[in-house]
């Protein structure tokens, strides 16, 4: 697999970015006046919990688009979407227990927000578990992309969570009726904000790869498949799809 | 036939989701109370079961003169004086939020075993500077 110019661009733009994120959030920011330097830890919580939103929120339109149009690389979309949107919950969840310590006293509480953001984790973990379950991409993929287009209605739950419900974890200070207002100093915004976008650049740059390498491999397996298409007759228990490009059963 | 199986699939699938947002909601709503204020607990509590109390620390309350921790929890109408045998965690200052975990005895004091920061969503820098747009 060559590397693809959108790819190339996609990468020095999030790198330069994600640098300019960085000056900004140890040397620019302020620490905050109550909090110190480990309120500086903001500019990656929320941007790792942002990005988590926003994969699972792919999920959810690639899945929708997998049952609609039955084409497996929406199905490698979601793929690739889900597995970035589990691996940043976790580092929400880690950056936001390594903040929690010095400012609330503990690393871990049962509130709300903390509650609901394990759940949308251990949701999409077993989605991913889904997959691999049956040997037959087709029956993988509609299967995913039912629990992918359902699980969608657990992101509002956690952002929310600490609005509709009492919780120790702070309500929004940016995405609140208002906006930012009185709520954080210009500076402190602008990193965040910066922040995000280094995160979300990152975040496209390995979908983008991650989604194409999936597609290799798909085209992999269904070249060997086609090879072994004579041989694996008795054995059709274990013949990956030959034709992975399309869900026959829904045609 | 076909299209009635995916028919029946997405009704199933409509009706679970609602099944489940419905549950979600109101089941959460009784049950997710993560602390009572000082308003809502009354002489019942008192005893051996756990109560999880949350309010602001009351300015001029906060005192280490026995040697425990000893402080006002208030929501503005009700005040509970609170004793915490450790130190103060976190951020913990007066007029911030705190939660504290503990039991309350018959005369209305409060014997914390666990206490925790609520930090509000206001950010500030050391002049106590934050972010207000030109109106």
């Amino acid at each position: 697999m060559r590397p693809h110019a959108l790819d190339r661009v996609l990468g020095f733009l999030a790198l330069g970015v994600a640098l300019v994120a960085l000056v900004l959030a140890l040397v620019v920011a302020p620490p905050d006046a109550y909090q110190g330097d480990s309120q500086r830890l903001m500019y990656v919580h929320v941007p790792a919990a942002w990005t988590a939103y926003l994969s699972f929120a792919v999920v959810a339109g690639a899945s929708l688009l997998y049952l609609v149009r039955r084409d497996l690389r929406y199905d490698r979309v979601a793929q690739a979407a889900a597995e970035l949107g589990v691996g940043l919950t976790g580092l929400a969840i880690v950056l936001g227990s390594l903040w929690a310590y010095p400012t609330w006293g503990t690393w871990w509480t049962w509130d709300p927000r903390l509650v609901t953001t394990a759940i949308l984790l251990l949701v999409y973990i077993g989605y991913l578990g889904v997959r691999g379950l049956s040997t037959d991409p087709g029956v993988n993929a509609r299967r995913a992309a039912v629990i992918g287009v359902l699980a969608v209605v657990n992101v509002p739950l956690v952002h929310f969570s600490v609005v509709w419900w009492r919780t120790l974890h702070q309500p929004p200070s940016v995405l609140r009726p208002g906006g930012p207002a009185g709520a954080i100093p210009p500076v402190m915004l602008a990193t965040l904000l910066v922040a995000i976008v280094a995160f979300t650049l990152l975040w496209a740059w390995v979908l983008v790869r991650r989604t194409r390498l999936l597609g290799h491999l798909a085209g992999l397996r269904a070249r060997e498949t086609g090879a072994e298409a004579g041989a694996t007759v008795e054995h059709s228990e274990i013949v990956v799809d030959a034709a992975p490009e399309r869900d026959r059963s829904g045609a | 036939m076909l299209d009635t199986a995916r028919a029946r699939l997405a009704v199933v699938g409509v009706a679970a989701a609602g099944v489940l947002g419905v549950l979600a909601v109101t089941g959460l709503q009784d049950n997710l109370v993560y602390y009572r204020t000082p308003s809502e607990i009354d002489a019942a509590d008192t005893g051996d079961d756990r109560v999880r109390l949350g309010g602001l620390v009351q300015k001029g309350s906060v005192s280490r003169e026995s040697g425990a921790l000893q402080f006002v929890l208030t929501d503005g109408a009700y005040d509970v004086a609170v004793t915490y045998d450790g130190k103060a965690p976190g951020i913990f200052r007066e007029g911030q939020g705190a939660i504290v975990e503990g039991t309350l005895d018959p005369q209305g004091a409060f014997l914390a075993d666990n206490v925790l920061v609520k930090h509000d969503n206001e950010y500030v820098d050391g002049s106590g500077q934050t972010y207000e747009p030109e109106s």
